[in-house]
């Protein structure tokens, strides 16, 4: 059974899929002379839903963004919000907020005078306007701060600060550029969760960028990967990580163990893959390609267990993290493989050699 | 990140300079009006002094003349004399004083560089006034000396008056350029340098001296070009042989109308100051005068370092030697104190001359004795009795504060045109509006007044403002330049995202943020129009005075205490702006 809490996080994403997209992005591009900073892209969002942007420095994240809020002009393509063409409309006229890396906090103006300001463009009633900044400062605990100036804060106050002058006058999308790259993990961690709440809590629209994976498998409905700017994989979390569609995708997103090699077909018909460290066999769903890489997680391999395929090696090194722990595995050369330990089992020795096995249909080909 | 959100930033700059309103077009009416009446008039000062008077054909005549006539030769000698000499003493009595200045703690160095600033800040005819009660026949000093049964000193008059006066202008700009390169300047690298076996003298001239030659180099330029336009000082403190250009300019358009002997003489100082710059600009790089770090620091490349190097060697050489004997006789509490008690002199030598205006405005005595036999307030009641005082006060202050506002307008507009745009005319635009401060005053005042002739503006107001607008324009542009640098782009990007217009952008954030540059471009171009004679003395006349233009005509006639009334009323002035700008300056709340 669902829990209340996932019911109302997919509920709006399955309502959005039929109707209008929230944001609907075109063949949208941009390049600056020769450089492509965004290949022609296209991504429906629908509304409610938390999408992030994943990938590499450089790979066009903080481009598409910025297009998409008007603060950069696309070269191409076209920008939709509610089915409305936005793509000439200019920054201010547009419904969309934006939470910036440094917050961009304005630092002549109280806290409650910043988050007041998109109100006070909007020509809100003071009374109104009043009331709307001390629900805003509520929501995000900071009645008792209205009346600093933002240097007197610390810095995941000003985070707060920068989300409350967003939420505050419901953009129909909100989009974060790594809105915690400047907090220190543990406030990182705490903010994270403040951001789910909020999303929960206004069913706002959001476009997060990150390049910490570990932050988007945690925060998103869906994960846009992004590489060489263009779109490298869209799907959720689970999708991503349970079926990677290339290499990069399954690097990027948790720990991977790879193998390269040519695909063959055995007497019955079974694909094999040919490597360095010898014949795999793959899942029987493995679609015809001729060489490909697989892809095999940690906690799908096992240390003298049971299995179809088998690498045998040295451990070099376990590895404790609180709650596993990683054996990893020297295969000769250079190449070593990841393994993570099921729970209550006892680490091998440095030094010993093993047997290591997994089960065909537990890795993925991947291009 | 940052540096990908400054992309982002280039990139909006990109997508609008597209558009047909790019952010450079903001620049569009400072650069109007620096054409019009800037390059425009100089330019054809320039064309006047190579055509005949009669027929307008091309003449090398006037040029002729000059050298050949053996008075203009020896003027424009001495020009480059006093100039040259002024440039190397400011350097030579500056550098100890930066250098101990950039070695205080913060609180205390605000506190000394307010009191180098007094000469600053100081009208130039209330300083030379100051130095002419001072080095007068009966002035302070004589006083002291007859006093003292010594027979009395020609001070005045002579080449040591004209130094003075000079001296003391310059020494603030010379030391306030040198400081900001010394105050960066790692002073760990001397002691690196003297844990590597270098000798503390070593250590200063190899070390230290030649890190701080881009700043001495740039205090030797700025010095040396605004001493080449000297008149007030050369007319009232020297003699015959300290006569000057721009002096000899005045005289000719004054007495004579002599438009294309004023203009070759113009186009001597011009070509001085222009050929100084392009031999700074070669050896140091010009970006390095606005603070901005160049590839090239400090003293060129190949045999011209090597020989800086040996000379800087014999000076640490030279400096040990006289080091040790010095310091043996004075003994070492003694040396320490040396630079702060130097320090101390000069800067007596800078604040003085303003301080000894005071009592003399209270005078009872209707001559400038010293001190005064009693006190009382007759020379205010004179001041403010006078007609022609009081209206000359009111037409400065109205004349100074249009000016201010127009220029702060204009310079502000130029300034956030060019912080944002990426074309590749900002560096020659940014020239340009530096280009007045450059360009000798005499120069731009001749030709100006040559072009208000022509169009009815001599006499008015509006030619006043619009002559101090252009001599104004580069200090309100510096100014807020500076400020704008390190203003954050990405605010304004936030509030358009948060649904603020441009007009409400700019008007509730970005001039709020900017706004201690605003204030200080104000100000400067306030006491810039407050204090000109340049100009005025061509435009300004009859009962159409300016202060400055009536305390001149004055001071040629007769020396007389009211003279010092209205230096006190005038500095009472320019403290008050100080002081209600640095008020203004303080961030809210
Ligand atoms: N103004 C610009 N001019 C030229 N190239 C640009 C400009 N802005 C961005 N680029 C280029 O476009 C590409 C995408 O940049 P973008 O900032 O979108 O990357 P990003 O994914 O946000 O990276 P990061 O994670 O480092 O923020 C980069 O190669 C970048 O160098
Ligand atoms: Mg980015």
């Amino acid at each position: 059974m669902l829990s209340p809490l996932a019911q109302t996080r997919t509920a709006p994403v399955q309502a959005g899929a039929a109707a209008t997209p929230k944001l609907l992005v075109d063949g949208l591009t941009k390049r600056y002379g020769a450089i492509t900073a965004l290949e022609p892209t296209r991504l429906e969002v629908p509304a409610g839903e938390f999408l992030t942007l994943l990938g590499p420095s450089g790979s066009g994240k903080t481009t598409l963004l910025q297009m998409i809020c008007g603060l950069v002009e696309p070269s191409g393509g076209r920008i939709l919000i509610d089915g409305q063409d936005e793509t000439r409309t200019p920054v201010h006229k547009r419904d969309i907020g934006l939470v910036f890396q440094h917050y961009a906090l304005f630092p002549h103006l109280t806290v409650a005078e910043n988050i007041g300001f998109p109100l006070r463009m909007r020509g809100v009633a003071p009374a109104d306007l009043t009331r709307r900044v001390k629900e805003a400062l509520e929501m995000v605990h900071l009645g008792h701060l209205a009346g600093r100036f933002p240097k007197e804060l610390s810095g995941g106050q000003q985070q707060r600060v920068a989300l409350a002058r967003c939420f505050v006058y419901q953009p129909s999308v909100i989009l974060m550029d790594e809105p915690l790259g400047a907090l220190d993990k543990k406030l990182r961690e705490h903010m994270q969760y403040e951001i789910k709440r909020l999303h929960r809590e206004t069913g706002a629209t959001i476009i997060y960028v990150t390049h910490d994976q570990e932050e988007a498998l945690a925060m998103s409905d869906r994960i846009c990967l992004m590489n060489h700017a263009r779109i490298e994989q869209l799907g959720t979390p689970h999708d991503i990580y349970a079926r990677p569609k290339t290499a990069f995708a399954a690097d990027f997103i948790g720990v991977s163990n790879i193998f390269r090699g040519q695909v063959r077909r055995d007497g019955s018909g079974t694909p094999m893959l040919v490597t360095g460290n010898g014949s795999f066999r793959l899942s029987a769903d493995t679609p015809d390609r001729p060489d490909g890489t697989l892809v095999v997680r940690p906690e799908q391999l096992d240390i003298d267990g049971d299995g179809d395929n088998e690498v045998r090696g040295e451990v070099v090194d376990t590895v404790y993290a609180g709650s596993e722990t990683r054996v990893l595995v020297s295969l000769g050369g250079e190449e070593t493989i990841t393994v993570r330990l099921r729970r209550g089992t006892a680490p091998p020795r440095l030094g010993e050699v093993v047997a290591v096995r997994w089960r065909a249909d537990a890795g993925v080909l991947v291009s | 990140m940052s540096a990908a959100a400054l992309n982002h930033d280039g990139a909006f700059a990109a997508a609008r300079r597209r558009l047909r309103f790019g952010p450079l077009w903001l620049a569009a009416p400072g650069l109007a009006f620096l054409a019009i009446f800037f390059l425009f008039p100089v330019l054809r000062l320039l064309s006047l002094s190579v055509q005949d008077l009669e027929t307008s054909a091309w003449t090398g005549d006037h040029y002729a003349r000059i050298v050949a006539t053996d008075v203009y030769f020896r003027v424009l000698m001495s020009t480059f004399r006093i100039a040259g000499l002024t440039a190397l003493l400011s350097l030579l009595f500056g550098y100890p004083l930066a250098y101990w200045l950039a070695q205080l703690p913060e609180r205390q160095r605000g506190l000394a560089i307010l009191a180098v600033m007094v000469p600053f800040w100081t009208s130039y005819l209330v300083k030379t006034f100051a130095w002419m009660v001072i080095l007068g026949r009966t002035g302070v000093i004589n006083q002291i000396l007859s006093g003292t049964g010594m027979s009395p000193l020609p001070l005045l008059h002579n080449e040591f008056g004209v130094m003075a006066g000079m001296v003391h202008a310059m020494l603030p700009l010379a030391v306030l350029t040198m400081l900001p390169v010394m105050t960066t300047l790692d002073r760990r690298l001397v002691q690196a340098a003297e844990t590597l076996g270098a000798p503390p003298a070593n250590a200063f001239w190899l070390v230290y001296f030649q890190l701080s030659l881009p700043g001495v180099a740039a205090a030797g330029l700025l010095t040396f070009i605004s001493s080449l336009g000297f008149f007030i000082v050369p007319a009232l403190l020297g003699g015959p042989q300290q006569t000057m250009l721009a002096q000899l300019i005045i005289s000719q358009i004054q007495e004579m109308l002599n438009w294309a002997f004023a203009g070759a003489l113009a186009t001597f100082m011009l070509v001085a100051a222009l050929v100084t710059c392009w031999v700074y600009d070669r050896l140091f790089g010009l970006s390095s005068l606005s603070g901005e770090t160049s590839g090239r620091t400090g003293g060129g490349q190949g045999r011209l370092r090597g020989a800086g190097m040996s000379i800087l060697s014999g000076l640490a050489k030279a400096s040990t030697a006289l080091g040790g004997p010095v310091g043996r006789v004075l003994g070492p509490r003694m040396m320490d104190r040396l630079l702060p008690l130097y320090s101390a002199a000069v800067i007596v030598f800078l604040v003085a001359p303003a301080l000894v205006v005071v009592p003399i405005a209270f005078t009872t005595s209707p001559f400038l004795d010293f001190p005064p036999p009693g006190y009382g307030l007759e020379w205010f009641r004179v001041y403010f009795n006078s007609d022609l005082w009081v209206s000359a006060t009111i037409r400065s202050f109205a004349v100074a504060f249009a000016t201010a506002i127009l220029a702060t307008l204009v310079a502000g507009l130029a300034a956030l045109a060019l912080a944002r745009s990426s074309s590749r005319w900002r560096g020659a635009i940014f020239a340009f509006f530096l280009a007045p401060m450059i360009v000798p005053r005499i120069v731009i005042a001749v030709g100006l007044f040559y072009l208000f002739a022509q169009i009815g503006l001599v006499a008015t107001d509006l030619g006043l403002i619009i002559g101090h607008t252009v001599l104004a324009l580069p200090f309100a542009f510096v100014a807020i330049s500076a400020v704008v640098k390190g203003h954050d782009w990405r605010l304004d990007q936030a509030a358009a995202t948060l649904g603020a217009n441009r007009v409400k952008t700019l008007m509730l954030v970005t001039v709020p943020l900017i706004r201690g540059g605003l204030v200080a471009a104000f100000l400067f171009a306030f006491i810039t129009s407050f204090d000109e004679l340049t100009v005025a003395i061509f435009v300004s006349g009859g009962v159409k005075t300016t202060l400055p233009k009536q305390m001149w005509d004055d001071m040629i006639l007769q020396l007389n205490p009211t003279l010092a009334a209205v230096s006190v009323v005038v500095f009472a002035i320019v403290m008050a702006l100080l002081l209600i700008a640095e008020w203004l300056r303080r961030p809210a709340r």
